[in-house]
């Protein structure tokens, strides 16, 4: 991320190449484009930049809020206000415990307990060796498997603590 | 695109159908238990045995039996014609060889596998209507809809009806909001259509947020062009050229199949401009949610859309009035879109008759937590509760009773098992202080305890407030802390008058639906389960308990 140049020694976001030669860029001039630039677009753009880049960081922002000729105080405010947008970088695994209702009664919290406990982090936050990312999500929607954990973006139902337990020190462990 | 194209289409599509159709679930729920995997294992079954003509491997939505996933279905013809189902659950990649086998063979069933009965009582107690094609449609392909009659409302709608025909037929349905508040659909799409003509939207809501509730991504990613075909018909019926379905980010699939579904409607000239050579223009663009529960209220949901933060704005005026920059905007729930179509096809009377006099059609609920068969359930509004529970559910598993149902998500309450009785019906469900909400459903045992149920609710909320208004930004908090006081026992009686004092001042004084309905779980779990909360407390700090009265407020 550190060799990626700065906002104001980037061109503007009319698709022109990005001075830092970093493709992504040109990936999200794209975005910006489809959407011809309209400012009520910016929550759709977000979502490609996050995609892109993993996260948002203060730069990509401001580069956003050019790009769609918005205040920065607005873009800035827009991303901080949706769950789904995150601002710090992620591990290179992210372990999701669904905590909606059907988990919820069916244990979830007991298997947040599990992942808190091997992992010795918290939801929101990533291991000090940059592995592991735990969060918690509101409901992904199959609630017919309960309890639900997510590891990498793939949804796994009817988990036990016992599996999970294994998951994630698989992971830990050779890093896979 | 005209009818006789539609006609083609039809059978064309009808023509391609093999002697043996074998659908496989293709919606979230199986996905995640391994369908993918499924899937190409029965390719390579049927390939290896050079029954490619004869087997047609369809990829499909949910067949609700979502605890058993993945599930394949599995239809033979017969000789007199007759096509007989046979349903299998659990299914792994490694028996796919087996389900192959049988039906080279011409079984009924692979002993091997596990089969389900699709006449059992989790099936034969549903009604389908909004799901009349879930599970047997392929999402993925407009032909397949169109074989089984999407878009022909549509074509109805702009040739043989006027728009104010096509909302007296809505009107007199009786059909109401499925996304919880049960406000009469006809009644807003008449609002919409007698705004001065001009710029109109139409929005669906698919910012299924209540946790415990799938039925809205089951609907898109299952049926998605049903959900299309009934936001063009509210289109033509109120003049608006534009719609945008707000889904969220959290529904990666029902997002790709809703973005395959508008794209390939715009290629057979079903959106777009002068569809079915009318003068009707109709496009829809997708907005994704980033993440908001507060995004389903609907003022907030504009905002969203407008790609401002979802933060809601006091009604008057209503979004029917002053919606989308400023338009008349009309926005429905996606299942309240996907009745549209099937009642410009029966008719508003054939609806009318289902369900009861208050509330007509069906609804589609998501069955889920202590419970035998969980998955999504559709019955005709006003069956009773039990029904749904004990009978399509087959009641809590063994060694354990079912204690409440809780309904309508943070913005319900829990029903106690002695109640079950109870109909299904927005107004019988007010009357017990939960409400209908969009069709979250999840049953509860004697392990679990209310009042950690209503701390749940309440933590969801004071996460989820967007802290416009100050009541439910400061009350939510306050609330929480009560309640967590009273689970862990620290609490006296002075605090559960606090408490109840808060519920009362949050529902009446915030700003919009969040906070309104935020005391809801606290409430109605205080009223059927006192007893529960009385017990934590510190004993002797407040006045006796027999001053308390235990009668429900």
């Amino acid at each position: 991320m550190g060799t990626r140049a700065t906002p104001e020694r980037s061109q503007t976001a009319d698709g022109s190449a990005h001075p830092s030669g970093d493709d992504r860029f040109r990936y999200l001039d794209a975005a910006m484009k489809r959407h011809r630039y309209r400012p009520d677009a910016l929550i759709e753009v977000l979502h490609t930049a996050q995609e892109l880049f993993g996260y948002l960081e203060p730069d990509l922002l401001r580069y956003v809020a050019r790009g769609l000729r918005l205040p920065p105080s607005r873009v800035f405010g827009v991303a901080t206000f949706y769950h789904l947008f995150t601002f710090t970088p992620r591990g290179e695994h992210t372990c999701t415990v669904c905590t909606g209702t059907a988990c919820y009664v069916k244990g979830a919290d007991a298997l947040l307990g599990v992942v808190e406990q091997i992992t010795g982090t918290h939801p929101g936050m990533t291991t000090a060796d940059s592995r592991i990312s735990l969060e918690t999500a509101r409901c992904v929607g199959a609630c017919g498997l309960a309890p639900i954990v997510v590891f990498d973006g793939k949804v796994v139902g009817q988990m036990t603590p016992e599996q999970l337990a294994e998951r994630v020190k698989g992971w830990l462990d050779h890093g896979t | 695109m005209e009818l006789e194209d539609l006609i083609a289409l039809t059978e064309a599509e009808s023509s391609q159908h093999a002697e043996i159709e074998i659908r496989v679930c293709t919606a979230a729920g199986c996905l995640s238990s391994g369908s993918r995997s499924l899937i190409s294992a029965l390719e390579h079954a049927v390939e290896d045995r050079g029954l490619g003509d004869r087997v047609g491997l369809r990829e499909v939505g949910c067949m609700r039996l979502c605890c058993e996933g993945p599930l394949v279905s599995v239809n033979t013809s017969t000789s007199d014609g007759t096509r007989v189902p046979t349903l299998y659950g659990k299914v792994d990649a490694a028996q796919a060889p087996d389900i192959v086998t049988s039906v080279e063979q011409g079984r009924k069933s692979a002993e091997a596998l596990h089969s389900i009965d699709p006449n059992g009582p989790f099936f034969a107690h549903q009604k389908s209507v909004v799901l009349e094609h879930c599970g047997i449609v392929e999402p993925e392909r407009i032909e397949s809809s169109i074989a089984l009659g999407a878009y022909r409302s549509l074509h109805r709608a702009l040739h043989d009806l006027s728009p104010a025909e096509v909302v007296e037929q809505v009107t007199r349905s009786g059909l109401r909001g499925r996304g919880g508040a049960g406000y009469p659909t006809g009644l807003k799409w008449a609002t919409v259509a007698k705004m001065p003509p001009g710029q109109k939207y139409v929005v669906c809501n698919a910012d299924e947020g209540d946790p415990g509730a799938f039925m809205d991504r089951s609907i898109l990613e299952s049926d998605p062009h049903r959900v299309l075909e009934g936001m063009a018909i509210a289109a033509h019926a109120i003049g608006a050229n534009q719609g945008y379905i707000y889904v969220r980010g959290e529904y990666p699939i029902a997002i790709s199949r809703l973005d395959t579904a508008i794209r390939q409607a715009k290629r057979f000239g079903l959106l777009g401009s002068g569809i079915f050579d009318s003068t009707f223009n109709f496009r829809v663009d997708l907005r994704i949610g980033a993440g908001a529960f507060v995004c389903g209220e609907e003022t907030a949901l504009i905002h969203s859309i407008e790609g401002l933060r979802g933060t809601p704005h006091p009604r008057p005026p209503y979004p029917a009035e002053s919606g989308l920059w400023g338009h008349p905007t009309l926005i429905n729930n996606v299942e309240t879109y996907a009745n549209i179509p099937v009642i410009l096809r029966e008719g508003a009377d054939w609806f009318a008759q289902i369900g009861t006099e208050q509330s007509k059609g069906t609804k589609v609920f998501a069955l889920a937590g202590k419970i035998r068969r969980s998955g999504l359930v559709e019955v005709p509004m006003g069956v009773p509760l039990r029904e749904i529970v004990e009978r399509i559910g087959g009641g809590s598993p063994e060694g354990s009773s079912v204690k409440a149902v809780q309904t309508g998500g943070p913005s319900g309450g829990c029903i106690p098992a002695e109640l079950l009785d109870t109909p299904v019906e927005y107004e019988s469900l007010k009357a017990l202080g939960s409400i209908m909400g969009s069709g979250g459903m999840v049953v509860m045992d004697q392990d679990d305890d209310m009042v950690g149920v209503a701390r749940y609710f309440m933590n969801f909320c004071m996460d989820e407030s967007c802290g416009k208004c100050v009541p439910c930004r400061a009350g939510t908090v306050q609330m929480h802390r009560l309640l967590d006081r009273i689970e862990r026992g620290e609490a006296s009686h002075d605090d559960l008058v606090t408490l109840e004092d808060l519920c009362d001042l949050v529902q009446h004084a915030s700003l919009c639906g969040l906070g309104q309905s935020a005391p809801n779980p606290v409430l109605s779990t205080l009223r059927f389960f006192r007893h529960e909360y009385e017990s934590r407390l510190i004993e002797f700090s407040g006045p006796p308990s027999s001053a308390v009265s235990s009668d429900p407020r």
